[in-house]
């Protein structure tokens, strides 16, 4: 085995991958007892749910255990996918064509930045300079009707699918700086040397989790809607349990997995908690206004990949920009 | 040789593009014939069209998918007719047959008897991408000689979209592919084309789909 080593992983990293196996584990059993306990109900639902998650959690860890390349290739490629869904939500223009092109020919380009561990580049290629080029090169095609209905809709697309989904792949290449404002604790030495790995998977595990906590939470308490028009389902005390849950997970997991300490982590949590309500519910908004009910068919019992990661656009630039700015 | 480049094509080129590049939506993919001898029918937006229902066959009865495709437009060079016969692996039809003599649809009956499943698009050409148009009747004809062949409508959304006329750079959507249940031959060629324009209508108001223009 000289492709599958985990030398580079530290330690809690892999427990914490096995972790979410093992939740993945239960959450299989129980759905397989609620349905035999209740046999009238359907469960079927639930079941493709969890089924799809083992598929996700399974092409997530392993791009994370071959190496960086793989998981900025799986990464890039689920700006893609989700890049394809939101364009083919909305509506588009047939002038645009090779304007759309460009839209997906900056996805290889801005992973690039990433895995070259450019900054300076990845941080304004689309908000700056694509900014400015989709405009221009539409401006070229010469079409002006509903032309600011579609460099608006596509920069928007743009700015979620591939910008913000970028920061989790930039997390691989966060390395602490020796005067930072807040001192790593390191939870081993490999972390020290790699300590991407644990602040990715921190990322996603409290964003997906959040979703979960969320959901629960507001299945079981509240009444008050926070907003209503937009998604009825959601209450002010699914959002405040859910948020405290992440928090809560967020200052026992992020000391153990990554070098934040309980404070950061604990600021951190919050951060995912409220954004990942924000993010989820600004998809939410997108699919309203555009009568559809699922972003697209991608992933049974799901909906699409917007369905997916909605709250990962919010909180991976948010969570990347707070762990910048206290370690780098 | 031309079979195995055949197959090799389908597998590393087509297959990648129709179901990565872009990803399909498929409703009610059971409907589709199982067996040959049968007729796929749908509307004709981009030379996609005939690519993303081959691939719905799967590589296992590639061999027996064909398309029926426009000797005027895929004839025209030697080497043009060499890929659309050998490697997509067409029944060339002529468009006019104004002072034919032979038989227009020998090609396509022989295809039927030797137990091929034909992909047949009775707009006759791509046309304005995303927009419906008039069918031509040639496929009542087909029905009317073929009763016991089955005639499945299939309504194709977003590949017009992704790669349209006049255009070479494909450009990536997720497409639909909705399939109804299979028409059966009246013999009537005006009853026959009124009822695949009813099914085909009502596929196609199955989808919500964005404005393109």
């Amino acid at each position: 085995m000289t492709i599958l080593q985990f030398d580079h992983l530290a330690a809690e990293v892999r427990y914490t991958l096995a972790g979410i196996f093992a939740c993945l584990v239960v959450a299989s059993l129980v759905a397989r007892i609620l349905q035999r306990a209740k046999p009238g109900k359907n469960f079927r639902e639930l079941r493709l749910r969890i089924r799809t998650w083992w598929v996700i959690a399974g092409l997530f860890s392993l791009a994370i255990v071959l190496n960086r390349g793989a998981s900025l290739f799986f990464l890039a490629f689920v700006s893609f996918l989700a890049l394809k869904e939101f364009l083919s939500l909305v509506p588009t223009r047939r002038a645009d064509h090779r304007v759309l092109f460009l839209a997906y020919l900056s996805i290889p380009f801005q992973y690039l930045w990433v895995y070259l561990d450019w900054y300076g580049i990845f941080i304004i290629f689309i908000p700056v300079y694509l900014f400015l080029l989709l405009p221009t090169r539409m401006v070229l095609i010469g079409e002006t009707d509903g032309f600011l209905r579609a460099i608006g809709t596509l920069h928007w697309g743009l700015m979620t699918t591939v910008f913000s989904l970028s920061h989790a792949a930039m997390l691989l290449a966060v390395h602490p700086i020796a005067n930072a404002r807040y001192k790593p604790v390191w939870p081993s030495e490999t972390s020290a040397l790699n300590p991407g790995p644990g602040l990715l998977i921190l990322l996603v595990l409290l964003t997906q989790s959040n979703d979960v906590a969320q959901y629960i939470w507001g299945k079981t308490l509240g009444r008050r809607k926070v907003v209503p028009k937009v998604s009825p389902g959601k209450t002010l005390g699914g959002l405040a349990g859910g948020v405290a849950t992440t928090m809560l997970l967020a200052t026992t997991l992020g000391p153990y997995l990554t070098f934040l300490d309980w404070k950061r982590a604990l600021f951190a949590g919050t951060i995912i908690g409220l954004s990942g309500f924000a993010g989820d519910v600004s998809i939410s908004a997108l699919k309203r206004d555009l009568g559809v009910k699922d972003s697209g068919t991608m992933l049974p019992g799901h909906g699409g990949i917007l369905d997916r990661i909605d709250s990962l656009t919010y909180t991976a630039p948010l969570y990347f920009h707070f762990v910048f700015y206290c370690y780098c | 040789m031309n079979s195995v480049l055949r197959y090799l094509f389908f597998l590393c080129v087509v297959r990648p593009i129709i179901l990565v590049v872009l990803g399909l939506n498929v409703r009610r993919q059971e409907l589709l014939p199982k067996t040959g001898p049968a007729i796929v029918v749908a509307n004709h937006n981009s030379h996609l069209d005939a690519l993303t229902l081959m691939t719905l066959f799967g590589m296992r009865r590639l061999s027996i998918v064909r398309p029926v495709a426009a000797v005027d437009y895929f004839l025209r060079s030697k080497w043009r007719a060499w890929f659309s016969t050998q490697i997509i692996g067409i029944i060339p039809l002529k468009r006019t047959v104004a002072g034919e003599r032979s038989d227009p649809l020998a090609g396509i009956s022989d295809a039927l008897n030797a137990g091929n499943i034909l992909i047949l698009f009775p707009e006759g050409s791509r046309g304005n991408p995303e927009q419906l148009e008039t069918f031509k009747t040639g496929i009542a004809h087909i029905a009317k000689r073929h009763s016991e062949v089955p005639i499945v409508p299939v309504f194709l959304h977003g590949l017009g979209k992704a790669l349209p006329r006049g255009e070479g750079i494909l450009v990536p959507f997720f497409c639909d592919v909705f399939v109804g249940e299979s028409i059966p031959s009246t013999g009537n060629r005006d009853a026959f084309m009124a009822l695949l324009k009813e099914r085909m209508t009502s596929l196609a108001s199955e989808g919500n789909f964005p404005t393109w223009d």
